[in-house]
This record gives structure tokens, C-alpha cells and sequence, in this order.
């Protein structure tokens, strides 16, 4: 998958968020050399193409009432990472789904996010995931997270690059 | 569920999550869908962010498809976890940053330009911090992101 140049300086502008004016296209236009109706054209065929997975509102989901969240990791057998993955990333409070390498010391090859309202309903969560994957008899660990010292959207360029001049 | 709000509140933080929309005057749009006027919506989304409760209306860009990240971990001593943090998260290039109930206890994401950056950062930690990076960039993705839905 491609992005161009004009792609990438776009999303880098967009990185901080819309302007919340009336025109927020426009402004992000001004600050990319581009009209609104480009912006709005680029924007909708990056979304079409998956590179933007989802376009909209940003929750801090601790202050919409998910306070607990557990990193959930397994060891599946390769082949059948795929398959266990797809049925894992159809849940609904399944929020990441990925694919990484085992490492020594690191077993472990297939990681999902789990938001909750608490501890408990993260658990019952879990049990509902391995059920419904078929994985509860497979290697696995949970890692409740105990405190957020840095929660913020990606950033791939220097900040100095996405000040407004 | 979820915190008690207004129901216009609830209406847009749920109902915009994805396909916000994609048009010279989105805020006048929700506006209508809602029985609100532009300037209150948009009033309404700025109070918002002030209070923390959304970091921004924007994209969520595919992993990898315009740059590198990767998810990395340190093994931290508890009594030492605050300090580490804080060297970690002074990086512009951790965007996430949690400690985790697990011997490997700190885990955090970097995101850069390209691979090159993102292990150059994770060579600056290693050499700041004394401890092994555990780096575990994604190798597939299979999530569709839908949001937090609220109840």
C-alpha cells in the first residue's frame, strides 16, 4: 500500500486532531497547500483503502468508563493464528487484535486489547474470548495494566514538523 | 455502564466515533442530525477535549502503512518503575506508555518515521535505562477498529 507524499504530509497535519471550527477541511487545506475538497477527497480514499481504519472521535476510553484494561496473550500454533485471531477480533470488546514475533523468554504470538468496565467484567471477558476461539486450554497470560503514564494517538513525525508555522 | 451525560453529550461521543462526516461543514451536519445549532456542537466538542474526555477527532491510521512502530517492554524493578517511566515517556516517539501486572511490567508503543528511527529509540532507552528492550513490532493486524461503543 502506497501513500504518497501529499498523503503523508496530510495525515501528519491531521495528527493533533480537526481544528473544532465550522470549516475544519478548509483549515487542514491551509496548513497542507491543499483545497478543502481535496482534503475531503484524500481523506475518503485513505479511509476507503483501510489506511485510515476509523474517522471520528477520539475517546479517552478511562474517561468514557472503561477503567480496566488487560493485554491477553497466547501461543497459538502458526497455522492456526489466522483463524483463532479473526475469531478473537470479531468480539466486541476485543479494541486490538495482533499478530507479533515470540522472542526468548517470550512465548507468546498473539496479543488482543480488552477494555472493561472493571476487573471483572475484563475477566469474564477473557473466559468469554478463550470459549468462543476455542483457546482456553492453550498457553496464555493477562496483563492488567495498573497505571497509564502516557496515553496519546500516534505520532511518526517530529512534533516541529506539525506545529503550524 | 459509563458515565451519566446528556443525551446530546452520549450522542456525540457514541454516534461519531467512525464515519464522522467527511464534508466542508461536518459540525453543521451533526448539528442537524441532533436539533442543535453548528456553534453549539462544535461549543460542545471543544468543552470535551478541554475536560480530557476525547483527545481529539481525527484519524486512526493503519499500523505500518505510513510509518514503523513496534510494541516494546522492560523488565523494571518495582520501586524503580516511576523513574524509568519517565525516561521512556520523555521520548516524542512513545505514544503509549502503561505499567502492567507481569514481571516484564513496562510496556510501552514507539512510533517514528521508519524501522531505523523507531530502533534508534529503542537503542536510546536500552542505553538510558540499562535494561533490554523487548521489541515486538506487529507482523499482522486483524482488528477492525469500531471505537468504544458506550451503553
Amino acid at each position: 500500500m502506497t501513500v504518497d507524499a501529499t498523503d503523508r504530509a496530510l495525515l501528519a497535519a491531521l495528527e493533533p486532531g480537526l481544528a473544532l471550527v465550522a470549516e475544519p477541511y478548509a483549515a487542514l487545506g491551509q496548513r497542507t497547500g491543499l483545497t478543502e475538497q481535496a482534503v475531503i477527497d484524500r481523506l475518503q480514499r485513505l479511509y476507503a483503502r483501510g489506511i485510515i481504519k476509523r474517522f471520528g472521535v477520539i475517546v479517552r476510553h478511562r474517561e468514557v468508563g472503561y477503567r480496566a484494561n488487560a493485554m491477553v496473550v497466547w501461543d497459538i500454533p502458526d497455522a492456526d493464528v489466522a483463524t483463532v485471531a479473526q475469531s478473537l477480533a470479531a468480539l466486541p470488546f476485543v479494541t486490538l487484535c495482533y499478530r507479533r514475533p515470540r522472542r526468548p523468554g517470550w512465548p507468546y504470538n498473539l496479543f488482543c486489547m480488552i477494555h472493561g468496565e472493571d476487573r471483572e467484567t475484563v475477566c469474564r471477558q477473557i473466559a468469554r474470548a478463550n470459549a468462543s476461539a476455542g483457546t482456553t486450554a492453550l498457553p496464555q497470560t493477562v496483563l492488567f495494566s495498573t497505571r497509564a503514564f502516557k496515553q496519546r494517538g500516534a505520532r511518526y513525525w517530529a512534533p516541529e514538523v506539525l506545529e503550524p508555522a | 455502564m459509563m458515565i451519566p451525560t446528556d443525551a446530546r453529550t452520549h450522542r456525540l461521543l457514541d454516534a461519531y466515533q467512525r464515519d464522522f462526516p467527511l464534508e466542508s461543514r461536518p459540525f453543521a451536519r451533526i448539528a442537524a442530525d441532533l436539533g442543535a445549532a453548528e456553534a453549539e456542537v462544535i461549543a460542545q466538542f471543544t468543552a470535551l477535549k478541554d475536560a480530557g474526555t476525547i483527545s481529539r477527532i481525527g484519524a486512526v491510521v493503519r499500523p505500518n502503512s505510513i510509518g514503523a512502530s513496534t510494541l516494546a517492554a522492560l523488565c523494571v524493578p518495582a520501586e524503580d518503575v516511576e523513574r524509568i517511566a519517565a525516561l521512556v515517556c520523555a521520548h516524542g516517539q512513545v505514544n503509549h506508555c502503561y505499567e502492567r501486572e507481569h514481571a516484564i511490567n513496562l510496556w510501552f508503543v514507539v512510533t517514528a518515521a521508519d524501522r531505523a528511527a523507531v530502533n534508534g529509540v529503542l537503542r536510546a532507552i536500552e542505553a538510558e535505562t540499562g535494561l533490554a528492550c523487548l521489541n515486538l513490532p506487529i507482523v499482522e493486524d486483524y482488528h477492525i477498529d469500531l471505537g468504544f461503543p458506550l451503553s
